[in-house]
């Protein structure tokens, strides 16, 4: 895939998040990889791109914030933390140890970086409407980013949540599906299929868009557009692969939480190139 | 301070602390006719945001809105406020170790013609599960607005009882009350009554009375505080007096009863009785029928506490 030149720089990005969450969840043996990898092309969009943020300053009362709401995808998200500066990528080491700052889902309390605590499916986008809603009552520009995963998609409080953001005009929450079809017990066409998901959004009050959640210059245009949307709130259907990028899980409904070990992590880090 | 319901108390003490600080909001979820904080909207049409029939969703706001800064009273019946968004409160707010004040209306038997489905008995057996929190129920107007106050001021999460209904003050205008600092109402040297709420501590002192003229000295606590437990005042009178009644308008297990038995047994096994619902769900009624249904009344105390000296 061509990249556009402004894009490289992200696509770079991208690949030493992978090859640093393959490398976090693999020295520690098991982990959430699905998930994560799926996700990965995004967070490095936002965080070398779209967001205002300032590592050096993570508390900073004007940046852009994010709600991991599929708060199990954490390592992804740390992995791009660290890369960007927001601590050492020594810490990558502890994930998931006695004492760490690095749980297996996301703690506002514990992670420099990390903008609301979620694990509890279904919760994040409530957070994320209260945080766009708190920007507008104080007139900043603040931008709320909040991800979503299929199979939360199945929590009712997503629906509330999508209701109440349309209401109160919330352009100021972006939002994305990670529609990677997969959920722990199958394929989530199989269990709890979601349907017409765009059409649903849109129903619900929401700009709508959906593109290739692996492809950046897509995406990028997307987000731009959604920047773009007055007087309504965004959601970015991506269609992503479950486990993008390490043959040993891609695409495998098994991946949601896999055991593997270094070897493993190393030959798919290798195979990255 | 005259007779006052005490949901024009909870909206005023909220349009007076909005006033001074900008940070204070109201969340609902169409109850605001109910929980009486329409003044609160016409005067705060950005800070009063009504989320519609969606509990979950308006604990999930109020926590966003503290992680921007904000402090969120967000108030709904107390059924909805514990049962219903249990999960939405323990993670999203407080164990992500947010701000969010929320308030659960009608409690216990005041839920009257709303019925069992609407009558909160367990609401502070679940709540006391929650790491730090902090629950109360306020006796009266005025401990209302004060603890309302200090409710503002504390820094995490918050779970208040509120009494809507007409309520007669028991306490002067101006008094003060601390977060976790019980009130001794009556002194008294043979039996402590320990109530809680606005039905419940004013029985304590008539409870106190109907003592009183048989002869028994029965000292009165205004515990406003369930959590953190006044671990202090509980000791001091239990040494006082040997015999300790605690009354509530909650299941006595996981509620005040449990709390007082749960420190006494470790520090200073003291002869307990518990009036309260003891294991039984709620129902629809007057509030009157319901008192008596439940035994939640004075001399149902006064019964425990002679009972308690008789078989000393």
């Amino acid at each position: 895939m061509e990249i556009a030149k402004s894009l490289t720089k992200t696509a770079s990005f991208a690949k030493e998040i992978r090859k640093k969450t393959l490398y976090t969840i693999g020295k520690l043996g098991v982990g959430h990889i699905g998930g994560a990898l799926s996700i990965v092309e995004l967070l490095a969009l936002l965080y070398d791109q779209e967001m205002r943020i300032d590592p050096k300053n993570p508390t900073w009362e004007d940046r852009d914030m994010l709600v991991l709401s599929k708060g199990h995808a954490g390592p992804a998200l740390y992995a791009t933390l660290a890369l960007k500066g927001f601590f050492p990528l020594s810490e990558l080491d502890t994930l998931n140890q006695g004492g760490t700052n690095l749980p297996s889902h996301c703690d506002r309390t514990k992670t420099v970086g990390i903008d609301m605590s979620t694990g509890s499916l279904g919760q994040g986008l409530s957070a994320a409407c209260g945080l766009a809603l708190a920007h507008k009552v104080d007139k900043k520009k603040n931008l709320v980013f909040a991800i979503i995963g299929d199979g939360e998609s199945q929590e009712g409080q997503n629906w509330e949540a999508a209701m109440f953001a349309a209401h109160y005009r919330l352009d100021n929450l972006i939002a994305f599906t990670d529609y990677n079809k997969m959920q722990i017990d199958g394929m989530t066409d199989q269990i709890m299929g979601l349907g017409d998901v765009e059409g649903k959004w849109r129903t619900f009050g929401w700009y709508t868009q959906r593109v290739d959640g692996h492809d950046l210059e897509a995406m990028s245009g997307a987000i731009a557009n959604a920047k773009g949307q007055k007087g309504q709130p965004s959601m970015i259907i991506l269609d992503t692969i479950k486990g993008k990028g390490a043959a040993f899980c891609e695409g495998k409904v098994t991946n949601h939480n896999m055991n593997f070990d270094m070897a493993v992590a190393n030959e798919a880090i290798a195979q990255l190139g | 301070m005259e007779n006052k319901e005490m949901r024009a108390v909870y909206c005023d003490t909220l349009i007076d602390l909005a006033k001074a600080d900008s940070r204070i909001m109201v969340v609902e979820a169409d109850l605001m006719r109910a929980s009486g904080t329409t003044g609160f909207q016409t005067l705060f049409p950005d800070r009063a945001v009504d989320v519609g029939v969606a509990e979950a969703n308006m604990v999930g706001v109020s926590s966003g809105l503290s992680a921007a800064g904000k402090i969120p009273f967000a108030a709904t019946f107390g059924c909805f406020a514990s049962r219903r968004v249990f999960d939405q409160f323990f993670i999203s707010a407080n164990y992500a170790r947010l701000n969010v004040k929320l308030v659960g209306t009608d409690p216990g038997i005041s839920a009257a013609f709303n019925g069992g489905t609407h009558m909160p008995f367990e609401d502070i057996g679940l709540m006391k599960m929650i790491p730090g929190l902090t629950i109360l129920e306020p006796s009266d107007p005025v401990s209302l607005e004060a603890l309302l106050r200090a409710c503002a001021l504390h820094q995490g999460c918050t779970y208040m009882r509120l009494h809507r209904k007409q309520t007669a003050p028991l306490y002067k205008e101006g008094e003060t009350f601390t977060l976790g600092k019980g009130k001794v109402l009556k002194d008294g040297s043979d039996v402590t009554i320990i109530a809680l709420g606005a039905i419940l501590v004013p029985e304590a002192l008539k409870a106190a009375r109907l003592l009183e003229e048989q002869g028994i000295s029965a000292a009165v606590i205004d515990m406003h505080t369930v959590k953190p437990l006044d671990e202090e005042l509980v000791l001091e009178y239990a040494k006082k007096t040997g015999a300790i009644v605690t009354a509530e308008n909650h299941q006595v297990s996981g509620g005040l009863g449990a709390s007082v038995a749960t420190f006494l047994a470790k520090a200073h096994p003291t002869r307990m009785a518990m009036v309260g619902i003891q294991d039984e769900f709620g129902q629809v009624g007057t509030q009157a029928w319901l008192q008596e249904y439940y035994k939640l009344t004075a001399q149902e105390i006064a019964k425990q506490a002679i009972s308690l000296r008789s078989n000393r």
